[in-house]
């Protein structure tokens, strides 16, 4: 199926742009009319690979943060966030609950509220080219009254 | 990112609003350690419910301030959480720390 909308944004990995983050997928998903529970679900997950980007691929540096939404007819909602930084040397270890290289105070937690709060979450990485997370969650379709 | 204080007797509450990401977690973590620092409260509370989005920062946000709190012998509580927010710290599992009291006599009531 095709995407019947579709937006890209970059921004660079300064963490002000979290929040500016969460703000355009929230105004561009509205469309798609979900509920408040909808969105802040999205809004969480790409908050958490965002921060990521910002906490690990460009640990020492600033680099390009690169965000792609697709929205679908049938409520289906595609959000890639990639970066060029430093990759990760082993993602199925990175994935794991409470594993942080991300030093005190954070929780190693990021990619587990991707997976809880969307439908499906993948990522690939190659170490010194960066990293896509791509994660998809369908919204509930409300009857219109048009 | 706001805070305001409160004290009475041994408890200092703290009325966190905004959002609790990365970007903010880093000046409100300075500013309640600084009122732990110069209160060594008891008690203290961090009253969640003006705070509008909390993404897994506020895990390590709460972590660390437990942490502080045992340091100085004292206990720490956390109130207002909305259930989505005890949704993302239950995956730290953090629901088996002893700081849901004023939160469940809350719910109690």
């Amino acid at each position: 199926m095709k995407a019947m909308n579709e937006m890209r944004l970059t921004f660079t990995s300064r963490s002000a742009n979290e929040g500016f983050a969460r703000s355009a997928v929230s105004a561009f998903v509205a469309q798609l009319d979900p509920a408040v529970d909808e969105l802040a679900d999205l809004r969480t997950a790409v908050s958490e690979a965002v921060t990521n980007c910002i906490v690990h691929a460009y640990r020492d540096t600033i680099g390009d943060i690169y965000m792609n939404v697709q929205l679908f007819e049938n409520g289906r909602v595609i959000v890639r966030v990639r970066d060029r930084g430093c990759g990760i040397p082993d993602v199925k270890k990175a994935m794991e609950p409470l594993f942080t290289t991300g030093g005190e105070e954070r929780s190693g937690l990021g990619f587990s509220v991707m997976e809880s709060f969307m439908d499906t979450m993948r990522v690939r990485s190659t170490v010194g080219k960066g990293t896509t997370v791509t994660m998809e969650k369908y919204i509930r379709l409300r009857r219109r009254h048009d | 990112m706001d805070v305001k204080t409160e004290s009475a007797a041994y408890v200092t509450t703290v009325h966190l609003a905004g959002e609790l990401d990365h970007h903010n977690a880093g000046p409100l973590r300075a500013r309640v350690d600084e009122v732990i620092r110069m209160k060594r409260p008891k008690k203290l509370v961090l009253d969640f419910s003006g705070i509008s989005f909390m993404d897994s920062s506020g895990i390590g946000f709460v972590m660390g301030r437990y942490k502080q709190m045992q340091s100085i012998g004292g206990e720490l509580t956390v109130s207002g959480a909305s259930p989505r927010m005890e949704k993302v710290m239950r995956l730290a599992g953090l629901e088996r720390l002893p700081i849901w009291k004023t939160h469940g006599e809350e719910k109690n009531q």
